[in-house]
């Protein structure tokens, strides 16, 4: 039995510049990957749980600690279904 | 008057904050974030730092903190509370202080002497002050951008949250040059710049941060 993996991707809302995405598009450029138009950089979480995941607790616990909602918006989903 | 300078794992600039305290004529109290005692302090500054090394979000561990459940509670209640650098970064992310702080837009650390106006002279942090005063203190952070959505930025100002602005360039990026914020209350106020470390002649570039503590000692003699 695989133990359940919950992944948790969080990215910085459209609104909220981010320059460690433009440092990284910058540099495509340099390189010669003219066609990328926009970086955006985020985080990604994978939490390992014991038994079943709780979806509204590992929404809570994205919501409340993996995230700042003033900044940054959530996805979460079961890796392993 | 009693105020606690809270430690938590990654601060540095605490034992500067007590000394700007006792300077300014107060009696620091240090605090521990795994304690859940405020030990009857009648104020608290969060000092700078990397609490946590800054992992997940700067603040956001420290904002989470055993202690920081004391300090948000004493808060609503009307708690003094000052957060300078990772202080601020710790009081947005415990939800005292509206808005967040973000990678510098350069993505450099920014080391300098910094020029702030003094936007809100009535708070219970900055009352040694007169509005629209300049002075200079330090500034040093490398994710001090501070942000929200321009129609929460829109409210602040409309509400006279905006306690100092940069000015002589901003050295972060931050929305409208914002560089301090208070609660609606006046009680609570975060900075990015370091009050803390312009109290003396011989180590600061002027002695215009002393009144940050200067002005919640008054506040205590007033109440």
């Amino acid at each position: 039995m695989p133990v359940p993996q919950v992944v948790v991707d969080v990215v910085l809302k459209p609104e909220i510049s981010d320059p460690q995405g433009q440092a990284v598009l910058g540099a495509l450029g340099r390189l010669g990957h003219p066609g990328v138009r926009s970086v955006r950089q985020g985080k990604h979480f994978v939490l390992e749980v014991d038994g079943d995941p709780d979806e509204a607790e590992l929404r809570e616990i994205a919501e409340t600690l993996l995230a700042n909602p003033v900044i940054e918006d959530v996805e979460l989903r079961l890796a392993n279904d | 008057m009693r105020i606690g300078v809270i430690t938590f794992p990654g601060s540095l600039d605490d034992v500067d904050a007590a000394r700007a305290v006792r300077l300014a004529g107060g009696e620091p109290v240090t605090l521990w974030h795994a304690d859940d005692d405020l030990r009857d302090v009648d104020a608290v500054v969060l000092p700078g730092g990397f609490s946590y090394g800054d992992y997940l979000r700067a603040g956001a561990i420290a904002a989470r903190a055993p202690l920081m459940r004391s300090v948000v509670d004493r808060a609503h209640q009307g708690l003094p509370v000052l957060g300078i650098c990772n202080g601020f970064q710790v009081l947005c992310e415990a939800g005292l202080l509206p808005g967040a702080l973000t990678r510098n837009s350069h993505l450099h650390f920014r080391n300098r002497d910094q020029g702030l106006r003094v936007e809100r002279a009535d708070t219970t942090w900055t009352s040694s002050y007169t509005s629209g005063q300049q002075i200079v203190v330090p500034v040093k952070n490398g994710e001090g951008r501070y942000v929200a959505a321009d129609p929460e930025l829109d409210r602040l100002e409309g509400e006279g949250r905006v306690v100092v602005r940069y000015v002589g360039g901003n050295p972060n990026g931050s929305s409208r040059d914002i560089a301090g914020v208070t609660s609606a209350d006046g009680r609570v106020v975060g900075l990015m710049p370091h009050p803390e470390h312009a109290v003396e002649d011989l180590t600061g570039p002027s002695v215009d941060g002393l009144g940050f503590f200067t002005s919640v000692l008054a506040a205590a003699v007033a109440a």
